[in-house]
């Protein structure tokens, strides 16, 4: 049977059924040994999974990693981590500034004056600090444009060489449109070009026009000039509407020879009187003694009674207030006294310039001999050249570096008819309004790329060079126009440098070597000598001046307009750069705003009411037939039934940070008597939505508080120097004692140095270029409008500006409301640097400490951000991160140095670009104060005086700010204020300070600060002095 | 002689037995949840998560999302902050001081107001966490652990390192005595819960109970270590709201700086607790029919220490305003004048009106034993306080010193979602509370029953 059993199998080996199979036949899956046995436990797993999680969150923990690579080989002059610095100028239109750059790692950071200089003498302005940003300003052009198309030199030179052949082979007229040029080499350069196109003509013209002026001294010298102000001689100003602080003519100049006569001390109680008469209230008007409100109507009225007075004419009076006082006082000040006036009216100008002859001013205080260059405009010829655009009789037309098109009257004429020419092109390194309207754009380098040489004044000349490789593909302008007219191998600086050995070089006879003289010349940025002056004869002309100003026009509106150039941005040109939109104006406190100004009794009239948080309404007019709707800003000391509105705003091709801010008031200017008339004439203002200002003060007045602003006036200060002064007694248990000499501490010992600052607010204009250079150099962020409404600015360094009140002392709410013609006082505050931080002790991580050598730090990674510090502070100046302000898409209009890789560049590889949630303050700049320390060290010499300047105290054009070493007695600081040791108390904070015009803010409260302030000293006659008027109530 | 005193009246009412007071309060932590509770759970839910979404916003973006500035560097994060440590107060002061005066009443209004100073302590330090944007350093920076950072550490000199020792020593003692007072009666719900055969929660409660036997010896060291924590919580009551007051009192800012902040904050305290802790019982008594056990003898007793505290703090105001005339220092005398007439002079009346007139009202014996009133004014009592925090924050600092600085305080949308994140927290908190814990302190309710000779029928 079994043999015929069938026999079903499922493979060989059962078939076969040996031992092996046998053995694992009941297994199904076959046993796959031990070798082959991966070797991992379930434990295994989980450790390995758990490494792999831990490792992987690590890694994605990790912060990315920027690299930075090393020079293979390294330039000469360049190491990394070391700043250079190169002599250069500043030049913006007619402004003009010589500067020293500091350059780390080939990136120009920061600007400060040159003391060489003797026109501008190592001054600053804000937005000479503030130009730097705009090297890195991401709206410039990267390369030239044909129509707003990319393309490349090359074409860009045949396309234009071809079509200037095609004009001149016809006979057409070119032009060349410029504001005032300060460069001889630029114009050699236009001159080259003229000799290839001889019917090319140059024009100049300035946004804000000085051409009356010109003309009205060309009327009485026989020549067009304008001349140098030395406000240093000058005992007594007076200025009719000039804002020469801040932005007439040469500001920075001006500010100089001003504060010369404003210092006072123990020693020399003598100061200059100034007298203002305007209509807005501006910068120069806050640091008058005396300042008269008058309408633009009644210019010619008050200086024909300031010349009839002076020549002893028939009085007239303008019904302006101070006007006799000042005349009379014009009279005893013959030969050291100076008038200055804005107006653009060539009569008025000649009135001036009667009275300053009859005055003896001229050869003393007015240098006719001495003409400055500043403004070279030419007000009819630019009008001419519009006109003659429109009329078709232009066919080539190159715009240097100016922005008609936005900053001309005619500018939308000039637009309209750009595109029928056959040729137009703008050398501008922006596409800006003219650039964008014109065929071909040839960028220019900005001036920190540049060659050039400038001439301020004859026998001052100053060279710029290039601080950086040039950014982009822009090209220097003056190749440009020489490569246009067909020349080859153009280089500028070898023209430049030619041009300097044939103009100066064969000259003199210091140097011997053309190349020593050349380095020399760059190295100090300057080169001056005496030119020849000639001597020139004043015609009068008084009488056909004094009939054609003494009968004005009679306004045709209720309300005159003043128009004037914005003190923050200018004219325009630099709108672009949110340093400056975002600086508050130094007597409004608004930023990143456009406004009109109205005085506090129309306000009343129109029914405007500005609220504690820049709540305000629109108000719409037209000025010249220009309708204009802006927000009205109530002014204290706008002279009442006038109007203040700013030019420089309403860009419309302007980039990211200026776009739609305000509106353009260029177009409202008119032509008078063949000059451009900056003063209208509107009728009643219609009241219309609300509007919210950005101002970072809000509140007016400093309610009386002597523990804040201590001043006097002249006459008291000449009798006791320490008049004004406030010395607070604490009530002890057994008696009062002085609040200095009062503390729960004992004080901390400064064995080494010892930093403390002081701060004279005579000098102190308030013109808040310290501000911008603190912003530079400590990368502090820009945050925008609605921060600042939401009261976030970051400003390390602020000026607070207070307005004197009528109110009697006590009655507080009257006391906040400001004077209509307010007394005005600048204070620039920032950290105090106390002895007895009040923000040390209630650090819970101790993030804010106090150094050995007296400064009160802040260490940014301890911060955990409880603000505890900033709400003790009694001074306010301690700053919060609300928000991420750098690498942040929310802040990138406002604060594109942190948020653009191009403006990275800008910022100060020193110091640290602060984080969310993290408290800053002004650190006395403590990395410039390690810098000196450490070269000293490497030296093996004790520091010098001097050899650590803060960047406020840098950039202040008056030198109202000193900084120094307390510990020293050799230092300017100790000098000043008249330190002296008290070998009985040896704790440093003790030390008598001997100047009586020192003293702290909030001495009362015994926060014991390092930073001093010395009173203000009106030169007021004592009777007149408001504080005494108040003292009499009380 | 012999002295004979008045029977007093019995502080439980309706002749409630040992087994009464066992079932009624029982009842909720064992029934289901009624409609009203899942509908007020609802609501504090969605109020925790849009405070919730809030804070997470904040964490995100900034602390500037809040309407804080450069000169108003705390406004609702720390009058909040203070407004809930205040609140926290009367649940310390009724178990601990009340315990130690031996006034028995509080027994059945202890456990509550315990519970309520436990979640206001946590909703309270939310604030300062919060108010830093950055949390996480909070944690660890503040507390003096032992690092690598060199002589980095916290700074003893700080109140607001005083603040964390004050605040976390009080939350943690509050914690246990709470607890401590819980064993008990946890233990009844285990037993009863085993009676009813549930022995998921005979379990649950086991454990919380710790295994409570309830032997004589249990009993006798459970009464020492109430006595013990009661003696530490005392100074607690005192402790924590002077060094909150701190803050304040030892900074240079006018209107801050005043040495009659410890008391005056204490009495506010003491103040805002008790009227808390009337809101929430008078809905609580109302919810779970606990009319017996809190009465309107208890709602008077409460009231009248609103009257004695309302009035210390409306002598606090006026003794701050004497002062500062009296000091004669311009800047004091400045911040209290902008108090009553500057541009918040709205939050001082509405302050001086929620917090020193209306609790006058409790002079009147109908209006101290109506209970609707007493809602009234006890939330009444709460908005004054929560302004008087905001008057002593905001108005002190947005213009003090340096008038160029002075501005103003506007709240965002997230400054109010903070404080309604806080609301939530507490009454999902006290919701939880109410429905799985018992609300009434069953073992020391017991001890003041009536015996049956003593009741009345």
């Amino acid at each position: 049977m079994s043999s015929k059993k069938k026999i079903y199998w499922k493979g060989l080996p059962e078939l076969k059924n040996d031992a092996a199979f046998v053995k694992h036949a009941d297994k199904e899956f076959v046993d796959l040994g031990v070798q082959e046995d991966p070797g991992h436990s379930r434990r295994d797993f989980l450790k390995m999974m758990g490494f792999s999680v831990a490792a992987a969150s690590l890694a994605a923990c990790e912060a990315p990693v920027r690299k930075a690579i090393p020079y293979i080989v390294k330039p000469v002059d360049v190491d990394p981590g070391i700043p250079n610095y190169y002599a250069s100028t500043y030049v913006n239109g007619g402004d003009y500034c010589s500067v020293v750059v500091k350059v780390r790692d080939g990136r120009p950071i920061k600007l400060e004056g040159n003391a060489l200089s003797s026109v501008t003498k190592g001054g600053t302005s804000a937005q000479v600090e503030a130009s730097v940003l705009s090297l890195y300003d991401n709206f410039r052009l990267r390369g030239p444009k044909i129509a707003d198309k990319a393309s490349d030199w090359e074409t860009v030179d045949k396309e234009i060489t071809t079509k200037l052949g095609e004009i001149a082979g016809k006979g057409g007229q070119i032009r060349i449109v410029s504001n005032t040029l300060l460069s001889p080499s630029t114009k050699a350069a236009i001159e080259v070009f003229k000799a290839k196109y001889p019917t090319t003509t140059h024009i100049q013209y300035d946004p804000v026009s000085y051409y009356g002026m010109w003309k009205a001294n060309e009327e009485s010298f026989g020549k067009g000039l304008i001349p140098s102000y030395d406000f240093s001689k000058a005992k007594l100003i007076v200025s009719v509407g000039a804002d020469f602080l801040g932005t007439w003519l040469s500001p920075i100049e001006f500010t100089k020879g001003y504060a010369v006569n404003r210092e006072v001390s123990e020693d020399k109680r003598e100061m200059s009187r100034h007298y203002q008469f305007e209509s807005n209230l501006t910068l120069t008007g806050a640091n008058a003694d005396y300042r008269g409100q008058m309408k633009p109507s009644q210019e010619g009225a008050v200086l024909a009674q300031i010349y009839n007075i002076v020549t002893g004419g028939s009085a007239t009076d303008s019904g302006v207030k101070w006007v006799e006082k000042a005349a009379k006082e014009l009279l005893e000040n013959k030969g050291a006294s100076l008038v200055v006036c804005s107006s653009n009216d060539k009569e008025t100008q000649v009135l001036v310039n009667e009275i300053n002859n009859a005055l003896g001013n001229y050869g003393t205080t007015i240098l006719p001999g001495l003409p400055v260059n500043f403004r070279q405009g030419n007000d009819e010829a630019m009008a001419a050249f519009v006109e003659e655009v429109k009329a078709g009789k232009v066919d080539g037309v190159i715009f240097y570096n100016c922005n008609p098109v936005y900053d001309h009257p005619m500018g939308a004429d000039l637009e309209k008819a750009l595109k029928s020419l056959t040729l137009s092109v703008s050398t501008s390194y922006t596409p800006d309004e003219t650039a964008s309207a014109s065929g071909y754009m040839a960028p220019d380098h900005h001036y920190l790329e540049s060659w050039n040489d400038f001439e301020p004044k004859p026998g001052h000349y100053s060279l710029s060079q290039p601080a950086i490789t040039p950014l982009f593909k822009s090209r220097q302008a003056q190749e440009s126009f020489m490569v246009w007219a067909g020349e080859q191998n153009v280089d500028y600086f070898t023209f430049v440098s030619d041009n300097w050995k044939k103009w100066f070089f064969d000259k003199q006879n210091a140097e011997a070597s053309f190349q020593t003289f050349w380095d020399k010349c760059l190295y100090n940025g300057v080169y001056e000598f005496t030119a020849d002056s000639t001597s020139l004869n004043f015609t009068s002309h008084a009488a056909e001046a004094l009939s054609v100003v003494t009968a004005p026009a009679k306004p045709s509106g209720q309300y005159e307009v003043v128009i004037y150039e914005s003190y923050g941005i200018g004219t325009g040109a630099m709108a672009n750069n949110p340093l400056l939109q975002e600086l508050p104006d130094p007597i409004t406190k608004a930023t990143w705003d456009h406004y009109v100004t109205v005085s506090q009794l129309d306000a009343k009239e129109l029914g405007i009411e500005n609220d504690a948080e820049g709540h305000t309404q629109m108000l719409s007019f037209a000025v010249n037939g220009k309708q204009v709707e802006l927000p009205a800003l109530i002014q204290p000391g706008q002279a009442k039934g006038t109007l203040g509105v700013a030019l420089g705003y309403g860009r419309t091709k302007v980039g990211a940070v200026a776009e739609n801010l305000g509106q353009n008031l260029y177009p409202a200017l008119k032509l008078a008597n063949g000059s451009l008339s900056y003063i209208a004439s509107v009728a009643k203002p219609a009241v219309k939505d609300s509007f919210q200002l950005a101002q970072t003060q809000i509140h007016q007045t400093y309610m009386g508080r002597e523990n804040v602003i201590q001043e006097s006036v002249l006459a008291e200060f000449k009798k006791d120097p320490s008049a004004g002064r406030w010395n607070p007694h604490i009530s002890n248990w057994d008696k009062k004692e002085e609040a200095k000499d009062v503390s729960l501490w004992k004080g901390h010992e400064y064995k080494n140095h010892y930093w403390g600052m002081a701060i004279d607010l005579n000098t102190c204009t308030g013109c808040a270029a310290c501000v911008v250079a603190c912003n530079v150099e400590n990368n502090v962020a820009l945050v925008g409008k609605q921060e600042v409404i939401n009261r976030r600015e970051m400003h390390w360094l602020r000026i607070d500006r207070y307005y004197s009140s009528d109110a009697l002392p006590g009655s507080y709410k009257e006391m906040e409301i400001a004077s209509d013609n307010p007394e005005v006082t600048f204070q620039p505050m920032m950290c105090q640097h106390c002895n007895n931080a009040p923000c040390e002790t209630v650090c819970p991580v101790a993030a804010t400490t106090h150094s050995t050598e007296g400064l009160n730090q802040m260490t940014y990674n301890r911060c955990i951000g409880t603000r505890y510090c900033a709400n003790n502070c009694p001074y306010k100046v301690r700053r919060f991160n609300w928000f991420k302000y750098h690498d942040n898409q929310q802040f990138y209009q406002s604060n594109p140095a942190m948020n653009t890789d191009l403006g990275r560049m800008v910022l100060n590889p020193e110091v640290t670009v602060r984080s969310r949630g993290v408290m800053e303050k002004c650190s006395f700049c403590v990395q410039r104060i390690q810098t000196g320390k450490l070269t000293a060290k490497k030296e093996k010499r004790p520091l010098n005086d001097g050899e650590v300047i803060t960047a406020c105290q840098a950039a202040c054009t008056t030198g109202a700010i000193v900084f120094g070493d307390m510990n020293n007695p050799e230092s300017r600081i100790s000098k000043l204020l008249k330190i002296e040791n008290d070998p009985k108390r040896p704790y440093s904070i003790d030390k008598k300070i001997g100047n009586p015009r020192a003293y702290r803010v909030l001495e009362d409260i015994g926060v014991k600060p390092n930073v001093f302030y010395l009173t203000k000293i009106r030169n007021k006659d004592v009777e007149k002095s408001a504080k005494a008027e108040q003292k009499e109530h009380a | 002689m012999q002295v004979t005193s008045s029977i007093r009246e019995p502080l439980i009412t309706g002749g409630k037995t040992m087994r009464d007071v066992s079932e009624d309060i029982s009842r909720q932590v064992e029934g289901k949840p009624t409609g009203l509770w899942w509908i007020a759970m609802l609501i504090s839910l969605s109020l925790l998560g849009f405070g919730f979404y809030c804070l997470c916003f904040l964490l995100w973006e900034g602390v500037g999302v809040w309407g804080l500035n450069k000169t108003v560097g705390w406004a609702w994060d720390i009058t909040n902050f203070v407004w809930w440590v205040g609140i926290g107060h009367a649940g310390t002061l009724i178990s601990a001081i009340l315990l130690l005066f031996r006034q028995k009443w509080r027994m059945s209004i202890n456990r509550a107001a315990e519970a309520m100073t436990i979640f206001a302590v946590i909703c309270a330090a939310t604030f300062p966490f919060a108010h830093m944007g950055r949390l996480w350093l909070g944690f660890y920076w503040v507390f003096p652990l032992p690092n690598t950072w060199g002589s980095l550490w916290a700074n003893f000199n700080s109140p607001l390192l005083w603040d964390v020792f004050a605040i976390s020593t009080y939350f943690s003692v509050s914690l246990v005595f709470w607890y401590m007072g819980l064993i008990p009666d946890f233990a009844v719900i285990r037993d009863r819960a085993v009676r009813q055969g549930n022995k998921l929660r005979a379990q649950i409660y086991n454990a919380l109970s710790f295994g409570w036997d309830g032997a004589a010896r249990t009993w006798s060291r459970y009464e020492s270590v109430a006595l013990i924590l009661a003696g530490l919580s005392t100074p607690l009551v005192l402790s924590v709201h002077t060094i909150v007051s701190m803050d304040f009192a030892t900074s240079v800012i006018p209107g801050w700086h005043t040495t009659i902040f410890p008391p005056y904050f204490v009495a506010g305290a003491i103040f805002s607790g008790f009227a808390m802790v009337l809101t929430l019982l008078l809905v609580t008594r109302k919810v779970f029919k606990l009319e017996d056990y809190i009465t309107i003898y208890h709602v008077e007793l409460m009231n009248m220490i609103i009257i004695i505290t309302g009035s210390i703090v409306g002598i606090a105001y006026i003794t701050e305003f004497f002062i500062a005339w009296y000091g004669q220092v311009p800047a004091e005398q400045y911040a209290f004048f902008n108090r009553m007439q500057g541009p918040y002079w709205w939050a001082y009346w509405s302050m001086m009106t929620c917090n020193v007139i209306s609790p006058q009202l409790f002079w009147f014996k109908k209006i101290r034993t109506n209970l609707v009133a007493t809602f009234v004014l006890s939330i009444i009592v709460n908005i004054g306080m929560w302004f008087e925090r905001f008057v002593i924050i905001v108005t002190s600092l947005h213009r003090d010193y340096v008038p160029s600085s002075w501005s103003m305080f506007h709240p965002t949308i997230y400054d109010m979602g903070e404080y309604i994140f806080t609301f939530g927290l507490f009454f999902t908190a006290f919701f939880l509370f109410a429905k799985f814990f018992p609300v009434v302190n069953m073992a020391e309710v017991k001890s003041i029953l009536k015996s049956s000779s003593e009741r009345k029928h």
